[in-house]
């Protein structure tokens, strides 16, 4: 068994909840000690709840920003799930998101002038092709030469954002500037805004859209089945007849494709531009995303909705109650952690027939 | 055919009408079986014989429901695999018991109190491994980690762990199974070295020629009985085949519409592979399987009837020779097209092969045809077309279920069988390659096997049939193949099979 084998059999064990209800407590039970935290240090864990959630769900603005901040949690976390459906243990979205990012913000300068209706299809295409290429290579480098995508991919991160680095300091750094950044992107190149008065773009519509996708084609989908049958058992799926490498594959340019496209939806509808610290870490918040949301597709929306919401809630929690902004990472490792607690207790006797 | 023993002094192991019984399954019968000081003792059998239930009862794993046990003339009850190791008794088991991980002589010490449990003396531990590997031949190298060394290198350092734990009854289980033969006949100088200093060696095995030059006396198991007791000096690899086999097989009738005439559904020609340490698994095999024939493939365990099997399906890729299935050539071919030509697959190890645990009953039973046109529509899975045909298929094959939506991993194991069963032969398929189809199964599901497969025959299908049990294949072939390492050493037809014949060709006695 190589590592991302070890790594998949840990997950399946340990990480994904056994129902939503499980998962749900998980989180819950994060909260419960992560408030016994905050009482530790000598403050209100009510008040400082209240205002994070205050800040990221009690107002127009504040799910705004919780929106925008879902989108490339729920777009990597869905390619994540999709690759650990087919067997693949692909943590490489970050490296993915950034060379989307850049291939976007490439395409968008290459076009400057071009009408919207081009452009922003043009660079979302790149994006994606430039994703899912840097996971073909992890890609190539396990079908080919049987390395682990567990080590690979995630080498592959470190690779990708020096590169982007390199790039945005060299060769296609805005000559105006002396930031490692490109130049601004016209308004041709930029997503819409969805919600007048706020920052929200269109990319929480392509996530909408995305997920709903993903969900039909997991589960309706002929190739879905293929998908899962071969991440179930590959040596029996082998032996149905189903062409394992292929869905090897898919899970591989998915996962790529979709944080090429989370990449795009940074640049052209955030940042206008690619910048050198484009994610603080999307591509990882997203493997927890994505087994919380039992790497279904609108579980993971679901779950990079609450992830977003901690995320974006902990400044207002830091001025407003003084909890360092560092707790809502505290509580997002417990959730992990009380998943594999959970997981880790002896199971009940399953009832008969699935009942889950 | 027993041959009475004069034991050649007071027994290490005596062994007196053991008697093993799990559930309805007489495991051991009545089976004596003695062992004396410096003797190779060979225990030999078909698979489910009962040899590797005998063994356990004298490890100490298994108690037995009746008879009794001696040790050095002394009755006990070996009440723990502890005691056993404390009476001298060490076993060298087929899948090695070796932490990877850890050095050889922390292998051999492991768990031994005298080791002491902080500061453990490797060192000394090591050279006394050193030392006795050294007098009988057997090259261990004590700081070597375990997982680095080879197959056989793993073996000698299982018998030395055994010995260095005080062994004066060593049992080997299968110990060339995992070897090439230049390893087996390094093997044997060592074990006879053993036997001279005193040790009481059990032999395990199915191969009749290593058990003819290496022991001195045989016992045959057949059915959890004992078949006979052989000293090697006097018997000969006939009579030990057809003690293993048994002289009361009667061939059941099938109802012989032979038809050899027939147009041929497989035709393999030729076909040659080499496994990963270059050891030639398929020699030149040439197949035929005509409509409407049953062709069994016979063999001791590992003699290439598994990687035939496995070439016909497409598993393995063939470095030469051509498989044809209904006149196509498959050759390269991937297995999606090998089953829309007509091929249905029973594979051996169904768990690990054939199902899909935690998906649906109706998923697992549409896994293989999940592209045909009757179950989808525009690339979306039709469910009622799939839930009408899984509903048919559990009520043709009587599989017991609550519903198709349930997993599959939570039906009893003889109920995923049949799911497996129906899968394939539901589609009406032209080939039917079924291996150990019934091993495992209760015998009211192997009569039901055998009769799908016999049924299938009489609506014109080819079946090939691989099975280590004479009695399946010889029940149900109309021609039988026999091959021996990796090489069609015997093709006979129905009405020229006997017992002996096929004994001596899967014995590779020419």
């Amino acid at each position: 068994m190589n590592g991302a084998e070890a790594a998949m059999a840990f997950v399946e064990r340990y990480l994904l909840p056994r129902s939503v209800l499980a998962g749900l407590v998980a989180v819950l039970l994060a909260f419960a000690a992560g408030a016994g935290l905050i009482a530790l240090i000598g403050l209100d864990p009510v008040h400082a709840y209240a205002s994070l959630f205050e800040a990221s769900l009690g107002s127009s603005n504040g799910l705004a920003e919780t929106a925008i901040r879902t989108v490339p949690l729920a777009l990597c976390g869905i390619g994540i799930a999709l690759a650990f459906r087919a067997g693949v243990f692909n943590v490489g979205a970050e490296g993915q998101l950034y060379i989307g990012g850049i291939a976007a913000a490439w395409a968008g300068t290459q076009l400057a002038g071009a009408p919207q209706a081009l452009v922003l299809p043009a660079m979302a295409v790149a994006a994606a092709v430039a994703g899912a290429l840097w996971s073909a290579i992890a890609g190539v480098l396990k079908q080919r030469f049987r390395a682990d995508e567990l080590i690979t991919t995630i080498m592959l991160n470190y690779i990708a954002i020096y590169f982007v680095g390199y790039l945005l300091h060299g060769p296609l750094q805005d000559p105006a500037s002396p930031l490692a950044q490109t130049v601004r992107l016209g308004a041709e190149a930029r997503l819409p805004v969805v919600m007048p008065g706020s920052r929200l773009h269109a990319g929480i519509l392509i996530v909408v859209v995305v997920a709903a996708l993903a969900q039909v084609y997991l589960w309706r989908a002929v190739e879905g089945f293929r998908l899962r049958a071969v991440g179930q058992n590959a040596r029996a799926a082998l032996n149905a007849g189903i062409n394992v490498r292929r869905m090897v594959w898919t899970g591989f340019l998915v996962c790529g494709a979709l944080s090429g496209i989370a990449g795009f939806s940074e640049v052209a509808g955030v940042h206008r531009r690619m910048i050198e610290n484009l994610s603080p870490g999307f591509g990882y918040t997203a493997i927890i995303v994505a087994l919380l949301g039992q790497t279904n597709p609108i579980g993971v929306l679901a779950a990079a909705v609450l992830f977003a919401a901690l995320q974006i809630g902990s400044t207002t929690m830091e001025s407003a109650a003084g909890v360092p902004s560092a707790l809502t990472t505290v509580i997002q490792a417990l959730v992990v952690l009380f998943l594999i607690a959970q997981n880790a207790l002896p199971r009940r006797k399953a009832k008969p027939a699935g009942a889950a | 055919m027993s041959v009475s023993l004069t034991p050649l002094a007071a027994a290490a192991v005596e062994m007196r009408d053991i008697r093993v019984q799990f559930g309805a399954v007489v495991a051991n019968d009545a089976v004596s079986f003695t062992v004396a000081p410096g003797e190779i003792h060979a225990l030999l059998g078909e698979n489910g014989a009962g040899k590797t239930t005998l063994m356990r009862v004298l490890a100490g794993l298994l108690q037995p429901q009746a008879g009794e046990i001696r040790i050095d003339g002394k009755p006990t009850v070996i009440s723990d695999p502890q005691l056993a190791r404390r009476l001298g008794i060490g076993m060298v088991h087929q899948h090695f018991m070796l932490v990877e991980t850890l050095s050889v002589a922390e292998n051999v010490s492991l768990g031994l109190p005298e080791v002491r449990r902080w500061f453990p003396k490797m060192g000394e531990v090591a050279q006394a491994v050193e030392a006795l590997g050294a007098r009988h031949g057997l090259a261990v190298k004590g700081n070597a980690l375990a997982g680095e060394l080879s197959v056989a290198g793993q073996q000698r350092v299982e018998i030395v762990k055994a010995l260095y734990r005080g062994a004066r009854i060593l049992v080997l289980d299968e110990p060339t199974a995992v070897l090439t033969p230049q390893e087996s006949a390094a093997l044997f100088p060592v074990l006879r070295s053993l036997a001279e200093a005193g040790t009481a060696i059990v032999f395990i095995s199915h191969k009749l020629h290593e058990v003819m030059a290496l022991t001195d006396r045989i016992t045959v198991l057949r059915r959890g009985k004992v078949a006979g007791t052989l000293v090697t000096r006097e018997t000969n690899e006939r009579q030990i085949a057809q003690l293993m086999v048994g002289d009361d097989v009667t061939l059941p009738r099938l109802s012989a519409v032979a038809r050899p005439a027939a147009p041929a559904v497989l035709k393999a020609t030729g076909l040659t592979s080499h496994d990963a340490r270059g050891v030639l698994r398929l020699n030149d095999v040439s197949v035929r399987v005509a409509e409407g024939e049953i062709v069994g493939v016979a063999g001791v365990d590992g003699n290439g009837q598994q990687e035939l099997a496995e070439a016909v399906v497409g598993l393995l890729r063939v470095e030469a020779g051509s498989i044809r299935i209904g006149g196509r050539e498959m050759v390269g071919r991937p297995i999606a097209e090998r089953i829309a030509a007509g091929l249905a697959h029973i594979p051996e190890d169904r768990h690990r092969t054939a199902i899909f645990e935690r998906m649906a009953v109706a998923d697992n039973i549409v896994a293989e045809e999940v592209g045909a046109q009757r179950f989808q529509r525009f690339g979306l899975q039709s469910r009622g077309a799939i839930a009408r045909h899984a509903e048919r298929l559990v009520k043709d094959f009587d599989v017991r279920l609550e519903r198709i939506s349930q997993p599959i991993g939570s039906l009893s194991g003889g109920n995923q069988q049949k799911v497996v069963l129906g899968r394939a032969l539901s589609r009406d398929p032209k080939l039917i390659v079924a291996v150990q189809p019934t091993r495992g199964l209760d015998i009211g599901a192997t009569a039901f096997l055998q009769s799908q497969l016999l049924a299938r025959r009489e609506a014109g299908a080819g079946v090939l049939l691989i099975s280590t049990e004479l009695d399946e294949i010889m029940a149900l072939s109309d021609r039988i193949v026999v091959m021996f390492k990796g090489a069609v050493v015997g093709v006979l037809a129905r009405a020229d099979v006997t017992v002996e014949r096929l004994g001596l060709l899967m014995a590779g006695a020419s």
